[in-house]
């Protein structure tokens, strides 16, 4: 028997709700409002700040014609749309053998691969950077998607194997039986059947792509820095640039903060796909 | 005839056209500079472009926060990356670097460039085995700032003399009035060998401290670093803002703008910041002194370049030399003089800067900014000998992490989670480790 909620019960779950929101929320809003003030104004009590100040685009137009945002977003862009592509590729065929002919050691090789990312980045770095050099890709897009992909790599691999695994293999194995090659298999049965968990790891893929700031940093110069090298140009110990780092900030996280806005249907379907029973 | 020759004519221009814009762009390189981000080295980017039109060369820069930068160039220099051509660097690195044979030499910049006009101190600073590996962008000590309507309200004179730290804690006690939004002095607090360290080594080196006796030993739980540090902490909770742990050079400069504080010892490049009456609501009542002392007056004020260099492993040094010798010029200082403003000039690397009038006009601090950064010297900072050059800093590699951990100890003892006592066990015990593990210590 469902249990009866009453009004006051639901307006402190809506209230308790809307204040952790606001509380999650509330960074990004204040970094928001500080890219819109003088630099003499961001450094001023919070409250004069929001209420004893003007509002201002300096900061933007300053960014703007200093930096240019155009080349660290279209990087940006390529890094982790192609990251995440050349990731499914891979995690695909891996992630569909490991949920319908799964071996002996298929577990352990599961957990090693997650184990991958308990490793300080720091600690493989010159490693990397040297086989990098060796390479001629440092400071080139096409190393850092690659380096990206390699990273994101074991996420997409489990979460696309949690995905198939809801999937009955009774249904692939009827397309089996009706003549579909592998190929066929995978493409017009697998696929289109986990395109709700597929659509949340490539989003989730790309945002992580976006953020990553330590390879994006230390493997890139001047030709594909992304805008986490974008944000980082206005970070000083010397010298007050709170209103321009703000303004850098949003103009950074904009675009994947509209693109989680607008798939935020498909995200969370898929993050909770398979999820209740 | 006519024709042909016109012809063999149009035929011979286009093709010295083209050899001609060959020739440039063989000639014309691509340099990537990496640099901190402030607002001298902000200016020099601006400029940059004049650079660019007179040689038909191009810069890509690369700005990063001075730690990042300091990681990033590391990587890319230890590992002979080639990822930049210029880099930023600063006293601290510029001997360790040029020494390991990673920096191009820099003794031929050209008859114009004028190495004698670089102040002394500030070049040896920046060489190693009596080479030049780095050329100073900027150069600066540390004074102290002070608010002149204060000191004369409450009746107190600054003395000619250096004061030594007992009589500047005795000032600041009469000057804190938190009521009235001032607190007595304003100290860097924040954890870091760059941050709270910058002030509490010359600290120690006024009470007669020192880092390392002659054979490496770590000295940090000598009674004169004792004595520094409760000075320090019993300072900044008696007198100083309240969060002082959360306060460096940025934080402070800003609460010293705002009129918060009476008293600030920090670097002589912010003077321009505070006399500017654009961004300091108290740039016509501030004056200056020298950093006070206490059992000595050697070490009392910090030495500090931003210079920029070469690594070995960049393939344009020739375009590189000829952007340096551009950018840390005699010219370059008018250029930015000119079109910026004189009180925008970078300071302390030249004599030529000091002697031009319209400077000394526009930037009052000129005088004691120059004496203070003459009276710095690295090669003998503290009372006693010691086997390490450097005043706020010690010129090993391995003082970067050490310098790092200290500045976390006292940090902890200034926000009241350990005592004095134990903040110094714990340096010294780490320090040990460190440089027994470097083989300074067998």
């Amino acid at each position: 028997m469902a249990r009866g909620v009453t009004i006051s019960r639901k307006s402190v779950n809506t209230i308790a709700a809307g204040v952790l929101g606001l509380l999650m929320f509330f960074p990004v809003l204040w970094i928001v409002i500080l890219s819109f003030k003088t630099e003499g104004d961001a450094i001023k009590a919070p409250l004069e700040i929001l209420f004893g100040t003007g509002w201002t685009t300096e900061s933007y137009g300053t960014v703007q014609a200093r930096s240019d945002y155009f080349k660290h977003f279209s990087n940006s862009l390529i890094i982790s749309l192609g990251s995440t592509f050349l990731g499914l590729l891979i995690a695909v065929p891996a992630a569909w053998s490991m949920a319908f002919v799964p071996a002996k050691r298929t577990k352990d090789v599961l957990m090693w691969m997650l184990s991958t990312k308990m490793l300080p980045p720091v600690g493989v770095l010159v490693p990397i950077y040297l086989i990098f050099r060796d390479l001629g890709i440092l400071d080139t897009r096409s190393g850092l998607v690659i380096v990206l992909m390699l990273i994101n790599l074991p996420i997409i691999i489990w979460m696309l194997y949690t995905y198939f695994r809801e999937i009955p293999g009774e249904i692939l194995e009827a397309a089996r039986m009706d003549g579909a090659t592998l190929r066929e298999e995978v493409v017009h049965v697998l696929i289109p059947m986990a395109i709700p968990g597929m659509a949340s790891t490539v989003l989730l893929n790309i945002i992580l792509a976006w953020n990553e700031a330590f390879w994006t940093l230390n493997l890139t110069a001047a030709k594909a820095a992304p805008l986490t090298a974008f944000i980082a140009s206005y970070s000083s110990p010397e010298g007050l640039f709170y209103a321009k780092l703000s303004a850098a900030s949003v103009m950074a996280i904009a675009p994947i903060l509209m693109m989680g806005w607008f798939s935020q249907k498909q995200l969370v379907r898929g993050l909770t796909f398979g999820a209740v029973k | 005839m006519k024709k042909s020759l016109m012809t063999l004519n149009r035929g011979l221009i286009g093709a010295s056209a083209l050899v001609s814009v060959a020739a440039t762009a063989a000639l014309a390189e691509e340099i990537t500079i990496a640099t901190v981000n402030n607002s001298d080295m902000i200016i020099m980017q601006e400029l940059s472009s004049q650079w660019e039109a007179a040689t038909g060369n191009t810069v890509e820069w690369v700005v990063l926060e001075e730690n990042v930068l300091r990681q990033r160039v590391t990587t890319d220099i230890a590992t002979d990356g080639g990822s930049f051509d210029i880099i930023t660097i600063g006293a601290y690195e510029a001997p360790i670097w040029g020494g390991q044979d990673w920096l191009v030499g820099l003794e031929d910049l050209g008859a114009d460039y004028d190495y004698d006009d670089i102040f002394e101190p500030v070049r040896n600073g920046l060489s190693a085995n009596g080479t030049l590996y780095a050329v100073p962008f900027y150069a600066e000590s540390s004074f102290t700032f002070y608010r002149t309507d204060l000191f004369a309200d409450a009746g107190i004179t600054v003395p000619g003399a250096q004061m030594t730290y007992d009589d500047f804690a005795a000032i600041v006690a009469k000057l804190h009035d938190p009521d009235n939004g001032v607190f007595g002095t304003c100290q860097r607090g924040k954890a870091g060998w760059g941050e709270n360290m910058a002030f509490v080594g010359p600290l120690v080196n006024a009470f007669g401290g020192k880092w390392f006796d002659l054979d490496w030993n770590p000295t940090i739980d000598s009674p004169e670093w004792k004595a520094a540090l409760t000075y320090y902490v019993d300072l900044m909770n008696n007198y100083g803002p309240p969060g002082a742990t959360a306060n460096g050079h940025n934080e402070n400069r800003a609460l010293f703008a705002d009129g918060k504080c009476a008293t600030w010892v920090d670097a002589t490049s912010a003077a321009g910041y505070i006399f500017n009456p654009d961004q300091s609501s108290v740039h016509d009542v501030t004056g200056f002194f020298q950093a006070p002392k206490q059992v000595t007056d050697k070490g009392t004020g910090w030495f500090w370049a931003w210079a920029l260099a070469i690594p070995k492993s960049s393939q344009k040094v020739d375009a590189a030399k000829a952007f340096l010798a551009w950018s840390t010029s005699k010219e370059y200082v008018e250029l930015v003089g000119e079109t910026k403003g004189w009180v925008a000039a970078p300071p302390g690397t030249r004599k030529s800067t000091y002697a031009n009038p319209a400077y000394s006009e526009a930037a009052p601090f000129a005088a004691t900014v120059l004496n203070s950064i003459l009276a710095a010297n690295p090669a003998d900072a503290t009372r006693d000998p010691v086997p390490y050059t450097g005043v706020q800093f010690v010129a090993i590699p391995e003082f970067q992490g050490i310098g790092n951990y200290v500045g976390q100890q006292v940090s902890a003892a200034l926000a009241g989670q350990q005592s004095v006592d134990q903040a110094l066990a714990n340096s010294q015990q780490f320090a040990v480790r460190e440089m027994t593990k470097a083989g300074y210590i067998k």
